[in-house]
């Protein structure tokens, strides 16, 4: 009986709502953004003194490379933060969270502005080398972060752990900082004319694309990490803010305008790109999507975990790469363009049936081990058909190498071209070209998705017994999966065998450091979302440009990739890109079918009490 | 009832299931005629749900014959729901993670023939046939009243609209013949009334149903025709009444009383030796 007095005597009720660092909401808000304010003026300062630190930070009054990345941040913060004041046009910035987003975005800015500090005094040896810019701009992030922290949160707290040992405070600091970060769902957007909705959304493609062209086109790896932290927490805070919700909600009704902005931008990309390596990138980026796109109809929609699909993507490329005219090809034969393509996909489609036909009579755990299996024996296969051990196929470990340019209509991919005032170099002209065997893949995951035989993956990957008790001819299906997306991997493999001039049996791994081998392209489906169409195009894009773009990294790569799969899986299990289904399954709030609209605003119920 | 003709939709002759050296189903013989609700009751082991999977294709019987509307059932379970008998399951087995619709849209799959290239190349024929589907399917959730939930994940109904939506979902597929597994397992006075109403319902459309019961009120109130099986084998099969007054029905429900019942005497005798000793142990423990 006392104690229970005594902790409820000594525990305050304003404990849990006070924010991390007790300020005055107006001085908070003041020092968020002067702070930002402060921190923008740094950029326009010298950073360093010399050149030698990759960027040129030395002009004063001219920011460049990782002073943009800060300029940029901190704009946003001091945008995000006035939006606090509720000023007259900036409140569509906010309609979730107010205050979550400032303090991410003042995070992201410390973070870039701290970590080139942090290289600069690396790299040149010393504190002494950073200018004064660099300790305006750092000591402005800073203030603002503390500021940024003073504000209160967006949705109210109940502390609901009181144990007063240090675990306890340190569990209640967790729990306060972790709310600090969240924020309310946005409210039903106002209706816009059809028009204004289109402009939004063409609107956010282009920032998208923007965002996503700087990160390819940076040409040092500090600015590489500079632009990860701060899209990191810049990308975060536009969620927290319900700018994504609301983005989503216009896309969701206007599907098809969204599939051509999303296509349009596509097709930008290789145009801002001057650099041939940048745009191969890209054009890589582009392949590997597209046959985690292909995976995803295997295991996100029929639920089959398929461990050796690289083996259809080298199906493809092998097929194609025998018929490509190469001289070293042991089928002296040149094919045109479009039959090499059938040729690939089918190559594809009937090892996909083969491989299917017996190994889909398993379940489970059995199927990834023996998907896992035939991955390997094709590449073993492939090596040994070298004449020696086997008949001469393949060459051996030596691959098909010298394969031909693609020459289309009489338009040479191999050489770069004018396009309206823009050179459109040999990997742009593949990008575009992989571009459009995307979009074809795409429109057959879409399309096969909402249909009769989409139903039935689907039921098929809930409960196959039920499913069969449906009448639905469960191998029959399941085989049409495996050899769908075996001749959607196929596809790829043609353009793949061309870009990459040779095909070699070692490209088509369980695992390895170039992205496009079994392992990370199912990493791909499940870090980006099973069963959306935008989740795998998301992950394979990071899985790809991240290695890419820190290759200093590499010994530690698959290393980093294990921590950041393990932090996903506990954070949010359904990929970053979540379906409506797949977030219901995860996270089980119970309100997430209500309607919208219905969900009355914060202050309702207490008026009504006060009314009553 | 007004069916002038009543015809056998299902007819099962002398079905056994062996598991190696466990008989569960022993040469059970059962017919179904349209129009018709017919009981399978029997204690808990007795071979019911076995003999469900048998007529189902789920398990192919050692020995035996079962045909429908006169023709003889394939050993598959997607033939047979096609031929035009669909099934509920025990423990519910629904899509958890598909709405409600989609749930029934599934169940339509055998009644539909759109396949892959008509769904890439949108034909025209495929949003005829998918709207079809879909107006077919919501009239279906009219039919069993959650036609407001259409658009839920089937994994958040409460669990008398999950049992409900499986019935949906086994209409879907146009059948003649409908088998219900514990349809009323786990469901409260009320919405075992509300199933009763259901069955009926369904019994008007023209499809004669098989439904595997412990609730012997549910079975009593439905059924024209009622089999009892126990250990595998059938042991009488009649209305209602004849069978819930059937002695061998009784022993295996609640055992056979053993030679020489104990009269109202020996029951007298037995308490009194009882009373006698509680007291007896009291008075040691003082």
């Amino acid at each position: 009986m006392t104690t229970n007095t005594t902790t409820d005597l000594t525990k305050s009720p304003s404990a849990g709502t006070s924010p991390l660092i007790p300020l005055p909401p107006a001085l908070a808000r003041a020092t968020t953004v002067l702070g930002s304010a402060v921190a923008l003026a740094g950029t326009f300062l010298a950073w360093t003194w010399t050149e030698e630190f990759p960027g040129n930070l030395t002009v004063t009054g001219y920011p460049g490379g990782l002073q943009i990345l800060t300029l940029i941040g901190s704009a946003l913060t001091l945008l995000f933060a006035l939006s606090g004041y509720g000023i007259r046009g900036l409140g569509w910035l906010t309609p979730g969270g107010t205050n979550s987003p400032v303090l991410l975005l003042a995070l992201g800015v410390l973070g870039t502005t701290g970590y080139a500090m942090g290289a600069i005094s690396d790299e040149l040896g010393g504190l002494v080398n950073l200018e004064p810019g660099a300790w305006v701009s750092g000591i402005g992030a800073l203030i603002a972060t503390i500021g940024a922290l003073g504000l209160p949160y967006d949705q109210p707290y109940d502390a609901a752990d009181p144990t007063p040992d240090l675990w306890g405070k340190i569990r209640k600091f967790g729990g306060k900082a972790r709310h600090a970060l969240s924020a309310p769902e946005p409210g039903r957007a106002k209706e816009l004319p059809a028009w204004a909705e289109i402009l939004i959304i063409a609107a956010g493609f282009g920032a998208g694309l923007y965002v996503f062209a700087y990160g390819i086109g940076t040409e040092y790896s500090e600015l590489f990490i500079g632009f990860l932290i701060i899209a990191g927490f810049g990308f975060t805070a536009v969620n927290r803010a319900g700018l994504l919700k609301r983005l989503s909600a216009l896309t969701a009704k206007h599907r098809n305008v969204t599939l051509a902005a999303a296509f349009a931008a596509a097709i930008c990309f290789p145009f801002t790109q001057s650099n041939d390596q940048f745009a191969l990138i890209g054009a890589n980026i582009l392949i590997f999507a597209t046959v985690a796109l292909g995976l995803n109809v295997v295991v996100g929609l029929a639920g089959l975990l398929d461990l050796g699909y690289v083996a259809f993507l080298g199906v493809g490329a092998y097929a194609a790469a025998l018929v490509s005219g190469s001289p070293q090809s042991t089928i002296g034969v040149h094919f045109p363009f479009w039959a090499a393509v059938l040729t690939g996909a089918a190559a594809s489609l009937i090892f996909g049936v083969v491989i299917g036909a017996p190994t889909l009579r398993l379940r489970g755990d059995y199927l990834a081990i023996v998907t896992l299996g035939f991955g390997e024996i094709f590449r073993i296969t492939m090596n040994n058909l070298n004449g020696n051990s086997g008949p001469d196929v393949t060459n051996g470990s030596n691959g098909i190498p010298n394969i031909p340019d693609l020459e289309i209509f009489g338009f040479n991919l191999g050489v770069p071209h004018d396009v309206l005032g823009t050179e459109l170099t040999r990997s742009g002209n593949y990008y575009l070209l992989m571009l459009l065997f995307t979009a074809i893949v795409v429109m057959v995951f879409r399309r096969s998705a909402e249909s009769r035989i989409g139903r039935a993956w689907v039921a098929i990957r809930e409960d196959e017994t039920a499913a069969t008790a449906m009448g639905i001819n469960g191998f029959r299906l399941k085989l049409l999966a495996f050899a769908l997306g075996a001749s959607l991997a196929g596809l790829a493999g043609t353009v793949q065998s061309h870009v990459s001039y040779s095909v070699t049996p070692e490209q088509y791994q369980f695992a390895g450091s170039v992205p496009p081998n079994s392992a990370f392209l199912l990493a791909a489906v499940i870090l980006g979302g099973m069963g959306t169409i935008s989740g795998p195009l998301i992950g394979a894009a990071l899985l790809y440009l991240i290695p890419a773009k820190l290759q200093f990294m590499a010994e530690y790569q698959l290393l980093l990739f294990g921590f950041a799969l393990m932090l996903l899986m506990r954070f949010r299990p359904e990929g970053l890109v979540a379906d409506r289904r797949k977030q219901l399954e995860f996270h089980e709030t119970g309100q997430l079918d209500v309607p919208e609209g219905t969900a009355l605003p914060d202050g309702a119920t207490g008026v009504a009490k006060a009314g009553a | 009832m007004t069916t002038t003709i009543t015809s056998t939709v299902l007819d099962a002759t002398g079905v056994t299931m062996r598991f190696g050296g466990l008989t569960a189903v022993r040469s059970v013989d059962l017919t179904v005629n349209s129009g018709e609700i017919v009981g399978l009751i029997g204690p808990n082991g007795a071979g019911k749900t076995t003999f469900f999977n048998c007529l189902t294709g789920l398990y192919v019987p050692t020995d035996g014959k079962v045909t429908y509307k006169g023709t003889v059932l394939p050993p598959k379970p997607h033939l047979v729901t096609q031929a035009g008998i669909a099934r509920t399951f025990q423990n519910i087995r629904l899509f958890a993670n598909m709405t409600v619709l989609e749930n029934v849209l599934v169940g339509r799959h055998t009644r539909t023939k759109e396949g892959l290239w008509s769904a890439l190349l949108r034909l025209p024929s495929f949003s005829k046939a998918e709207a079809a589907s879909r107006e077919r399917a919501m009239e279906l959730l009219e039919f069993i009243g959650l036609a407001a939930k259409a658009d839920h994940l089937a994994r958040n109904l409460p669990y008398g609209e999950q049992r409900k939506l499986e019935i949906a979902r086994a209409l879907a597929s146009e059948p003649g013949l409908l088998l219900l597994d514990e349809p009323t397992a786990g469901m409260n006075p009320q919405e075992t009334r509300a199933t009763e109403e259901l069955v009926f319902a369904i019994r008007d459309k023209g499809i004669a149903v098989l439904v595997i019961e412990h609730d012997i009120r549910f079975i009593m109130n439905l059924c024209d025709r009622v089999a009892v099986l126990v250990q595998g084998e059938k042991i009488v099969e009649g209305p209602a009444e004849v069978v819930q007054a059937d002695e061998r029905v009784i022993a295996a429900y609640l055992g056979t009383p053993f030679d020489g019942a104990p009269g109202s005497e020996e029951a007298a005798e037995v308490e009194a030796a009882e009373a006698h000793s509680t007291t007896s142990s009291e008075g040691d423990d003082q």
